[in-house]
């Protein structure tokens, strides 16, 4: 059972993957992180028939246009999903540098690993330049903790991590405004859906979990599934 | 932001001059880049791709970029039907095979359907042929189209003016993106081969598959 002191990190995370009705009620409710913090401690497992405030039907594809609030802090417009997409960068690449220095995989795993945290990287050193040739300040990097136990449960929490990733460009994507801008969030978009997918197929799950057509995740959201990893 | 200028308007493709496509609407390049195309691969006769290229119905430049990615749906979903009917594939391959199959079906049926609700008329699927052997061959030029398709996804977006059908080719590109992956992982190729995936334009993408359409 999660708990605002305890948060069930891999549950967090997966009810915000897996379950688009859970997105949708968070965000129509929530509109902020603050309230999205306790929203999603109060409910912890998986009934969401317990969860108030019904649910308003925002589609999929547009689920994200509120998200001016939630990235409040990152900056305005393209700026703040910049520093938004700077800061969950920050967090992958640490996040597969703790884990090859955790010794946990070797071979042809580990060579996967070494490659996508070399992407996510660049990822951060792209979209650093990208926010400051804009005139802005980037994001700070955060301190950032992950759970290291053993390699099937790293290789879990790798997949969710790119799956969430990759919903949240997706996300974004239709609220940018700069023409380059969009042109590089795609770039990536595409590149953290490989991620997921060769993640995916590695741990035994589909490569297409949504099927034909991913699903966008908004910002509130996956802010709020990453926290815990936010020391 | 979104190139499409033709450079090989020359002695190679007289008929370009005779066309006039000024001013050099978005449907003009996009048109006189496939004729190029076309031309430098022998075809005189203009197919239905570039046929649609030059409809202008409703929804203006829209349209245009949903059937030129309706195009390229219909080439992978033929691609991978007559691979899972002609090809001995290993249970592990048929079964990914045939759910990449499936998606691209899908993205024909939602791009067909977009494009008549935005008012204008959807491509027709063009006259294809692949050449097939083994599983290997297969899985290369799978991994070739789906490549492909992102790259050409990530070159026309930016172009699109609704919001709506930007979200819509937001979530079809990263399905190809996944689709490209398992290809990769099936063949011991990296699944993410660069940190930046390319954008194409509309000319470099026709000059890729042009070998496989008959028109």
């Amino acid at each position: 059972m999660s708990t605002p002191d305890k948060p069930d990190d891999l549950g967090a995370l997966r009810r915000a993957v897996a379950d688009p009705m859970s997105r949708r009620r968070l965000f129509a409710v929530a509109g902020g992180t603050g309230a999205a913090a306790t929203l999603l401690a109060a409910c912890g497992g998986d009934d969401d028939s317990e969860m108030s405030g019904g649910g308003a039907a925002t589609t999929d594809t547009t689920a994200a246009m509120g998200d001016g609030d939630a990235l409040a802090d990152f900056g305005e417009g393209d700026i703040g999903i910049l520093n938004y997409a700077l800061t969950l960068e920050y967090l992958e690449a640490a996040f597969y540098a703790d884990v090859v220095a955790s010794g946990l995989f070797k071979g042809a795993d580990l060579k996967l690993i070494r490659h996508f945290g070399r992407d996510e990287a660049d990822h951060v050193v792209a979209l650093r330049s990208t926010v400051r040739d804009l005139g802005a300040k980037p994001a700070p990097k955060p301190r950032t903790e992950f759970p290291l136990d053993s390699a099937e449960e790293v290789l879990e929490l790798a997949a969710t991590v790119e799956n969430l990733g990759a919903a949240a460009y997706l996300g974004q994507a239709p609220r940018i405004r700069n023409g380059d801008v969009l042109a590089a969030a795609l770039s990536i978009h595409a590149v953290e859906g490989r991620h997921a997918a060769a993640l995916n197929t590695l741990v035994g799950e589909s490569f297409v979990p949504d099927g034909p057509f991913a699903k966008p995740a908004d910002a509130a959201t996956v802010l709020e599934a990453v926290q815990p990893y936010i020391a | 932001m979104h190139d499409d200028s033709n450079h090989e308007t020359g002695p190679a493709a007289p008929e370009l001059a005779a066309i006039d496509l000024r001013p050099l609407s978005r449907g003009g390049v996009i048109a006189k880049g496939a004729l190029g195309v076309a031309a430098l691969y022998g075809a005189i006769a203009v197919g239905p791709m570039v046929r649609r290229a030059f409809a202008q119905n409703g929804g203006g430049g829209d349209v245009e970029i949903l059937n030129f990615a309706l195009t390229l749906e219909y080439l992978e979903a033929a691609f991978y039907e007559r691979a899972l009917d002609q090809v001995e594939l290993s249970d592990e391959v048929r079964e990914f095979a045939e759910t990449i199959r499936d998606d691209e079906n899908a993205h024909v049926d939602a791009l067909a359907k977009t494009i008549r609700d935005l008012g204008g008329t959807p491509a027709q699927a063009p006259t294809v042929a692949f050449p097939f052997s083994d599983e290997a061959a297969f899985l290369e030029l799978a991994q070739t189209l789906e490549d492909t398709g992102v790259s050409a996804y990530d070159g026309a977006a930016p172009a699109i003016r609704s919001k709506e059908l930007l979200a819509t080719a937001g979530a079809i590109v990263q399905v190809e993106a996944r689709h490209a992956a398992r290809v990769r992982l099936a063949r011991n190729a990296p699944p993410a081969p660069q940190a930046f995936d390319p954008a194409l334009n509309q000319r470099q993408v026709l000059r890729a598959i042009q070998p496989f359409v008959q028109s």
